[in-house]
């Protein structure tokens, strides 16, 4: 129980973030015209927080399953680089392999990427996975039942989730305090979002992976 | 209205791809989980995704229109200043997001 406790803990921020956003997407599956359900099978199926927006406006304009197939594509690729860094070779079993790198959200990503991280055990990341899941579903759910309703004058709330990225980005950077790593980084996100827009993050990923091949490529060269 | 069947089909296409995308590269990776390449860029890349993902979620602020950014530009400001500070994660976003929520709120009404 050690470990459940511990990752309700490590997950809290987390939580704090999802329910703002969540409760926003609920909203809007309400007022799509959708069955309120359908905001739950989404949150909990998919579980992927900015796709589900992006494909509540696609079904709703009726659109076809290639197009909704290669959305999906486009906005999920930056998950490809995850694999670098969470720790999958903790959680043993396939089972609990199939549940972890389906719940790998950005949001447990980030949360396993900090230095604090390195020491959970397996349950403690699962635990930390499946609380995730359980603020996104139950915000979204509350959101398109209405019964959490933001009062209309309130704006801005979805700054939690940029909040939430920038505080883990920080506790990532102290891991290492690689000062030109963290200032080409920016300058990477930043241009992948002047170039490509639609596509910043694979830019922006893309960019930043270029840079650290041939960081890398240039200190084995020194150190031969 | 969408139909029922093209809702399910629709919720299939997306976890499956979702799915493939966050499990695949493990798979791919496995054969070089101790090259050292792949150890670096595991330490490495976590600081780039979080500026991604930072930068995605700013991607629509309006810097050349009115309130130009600046609840924005603040907030950030409070988060970061007030996380090297006390490093408590959630004080840091519940702080940031209500000087956020409250400048812009006010900018609005």
């Amino acid at each position: 129980m050690h470990d459940v406790r511990a990752a309700a803990r490590d997950s809290l921020a987390v939580g704090v973030a999802a329910a703002a956003m969540g409760v926003a997407f609920g909203v809007l599956v309400g007022q799509s015209g959708l069955a309120w359900w359908w905001a739950t099978v989404f949150a909990s199926v998919i579980f992927a927080g900015s796709l589900e927006f992006v494909l509540l406006g696609l079904v709703t304009a009726l659109a076809p399953l290639g197009q909704i197939a290669a959305a999906a594509l486009v906005v999920n690729s930056r998950h490809v680089f995850y694999a670098l860094s969470f720790p999958l070779h903790r959680v043993r079993g396939p089972l609990a392999k199939a549940y972890s790198t389906f719940a790998l959200t950005d949001e447990a990503y980030a949360l396993t990427a900090t230095p604090a991280a390195r020491g959970w055990s397996r349950r403690r990341i699962l635990a930390v996975q499946a609380f995730v899941q359980l603020y996104w579903v139950g915000s979204v759910t509350l959101g398109a039942l209405g019964g959490v309703l933001v009062p209309a004058g309130v704006v801005g709330l979805d700054f939690a989730v940029t909040a939430l990225f920038v505080v883990l980005g920080i506790d990532a950077f102290r891991a290492r305090r690689d000062v030109p790593n963290a200032l080409v980084a920016v300058g990477c996100a930043v241009l992948g979002v002047v170039l490509a827009d639609a596509r910043s993050m694979l830019a922006g990923m893309g960019l930043f992976t270029a840079y650290l091949l041939v960081r890398h490529a240039v200190a084995g060269g020194r150190r031969a | 209205m969408p139909e029922p069947g093209y809702l399910l089909a629709a919720v299939a296409v997306s976890a499956a791809i979702t799915w493939t995308l966050r499990a695949l590269p493990f798979a791919l990776l496995a054969p070089l989980r101790r090259s050292p390449l792949v150890a670096h860029l595991g330490a490495t890349t976590p600081v780039g995704v979080m500026a991604v993902l930072v930068a995605h979620t700013l991607r629509d602020v309006p810097l050349t229109a009115p309130s130009y950014g600046v609840p924005t530009a603040v907030a950030l400001a409070v988060t970061v200043g007030l996380h090297l500070w006390r490093r408590d994660i959630v004080l840091s976003i519940v702080a940031g997001t209500a000087v956020h929520v409250v400048l812009l709120s006010g900018v609005a009404g």
